[in-house]
């Protein structure tokens, strides 16, 4: 009986989860702005998502097509990985390679 | 605060580390420099996500200080077009001695160079312009 209940909740949970919609502010820079020609995206996304789903919308706009598959991001101002989530509300950058100094 | 739009003067920079415990002090200093033998650059145009670049900044900070303790770090990073000749990133660190203050100073150059999302775009002398990759120049 327990087995049954905690069944039922996690499809539940997974059904909900499918359903949830979120949306991120997604940030370009250097030759990536000028290769997308913005700077800054509202992204609807289907969460739960990661900085990869961000990144297959990215490249599926005008230009995009030039961003690298696994560019340098980060998520709220820190440097993340392709697999970090990404969560409602989020900035999320895309970084050309660094060049600071 | 890292970033400035203006020329970058190191003598503020001196008196934020300076203290009467340390006594070796290492200055950096980045300067946009020509390439002659290759195409010629008349100055590089330096943009960034600056919210990212202080809070980064700040963590790298917190970094040398825990490595160093004794150690007093300050650096500026310069946004905007940067004339050949002049700096584009100063580093200080003053330590009670040179040992510290010359690794911390060049742990703090290598981070900023790894770390901070910062691009450059070189102006060159047939008028062209240029994005700079790391593996262009180091």
């Amino acid at each position: 009986m327990a087995r049954a209940h905690h069944g039922y909740h996690r499809e539940l949970t997974r059904v909900t989860e499918a359903r949830t919609l979120g949306r991120v502010q997604l940030r370009f820079f250097a030759r990536y702005a000028e290769l997308v020609g913005c700077t800054d995206a509202v992204v609807p996304i289907s969460l739960p998502a990661t900085v990869a789903d961000v990144v297959r919308w990215a490249r599926a706009l005008p230009g995009g097509e030039a961003l690298p598959e696994r560019p340098l991001a980060a998520v709220n101002l820190r440097h993340a990985r392709l697999d970090t989530p990404v969560h409602d509300g989020d900035e999320i950058a895309l970084l050309p390679p660094l060049a600071g100094g | 605060m890292l970033i400035t739009r203006d020329p970058i003067v190191v003598e503020p920079l001196l008196a934020e580390t300076a203290g009467p415990a340390r006594g070796g002090t290492c200055l950096f200093l980045g300067t946009v420099r020509d390439a002659p033998d290759d195409h010629g650059v008349t100055e590089i145009e330096y943009s960034g996500y600056e919210a990212m670049i202080e809070a980064e900044f700040a963590g790298m900070l917190a970094e040398a200080r825990e490595r160093w303790p004794d150690a007093r770090a300050s650096a500026r990073h310069r946004l905007g077009p940067v004339p050949l000749g002049e700096a584009s990133v100063a580093i200080v660190v003053a330590a009670p001695h040179r040992d510290e203050a010359f690794v911390a100073c060049r742990y703090l150059i290598e981070a900023v160079k790894a770390r901070l999302p910062i691009w450059k775009k070189e102006q060159r002398r047939d008028g062209s312009s240029v994005w700079v990759t790391p593996a262009d120049r180091t």
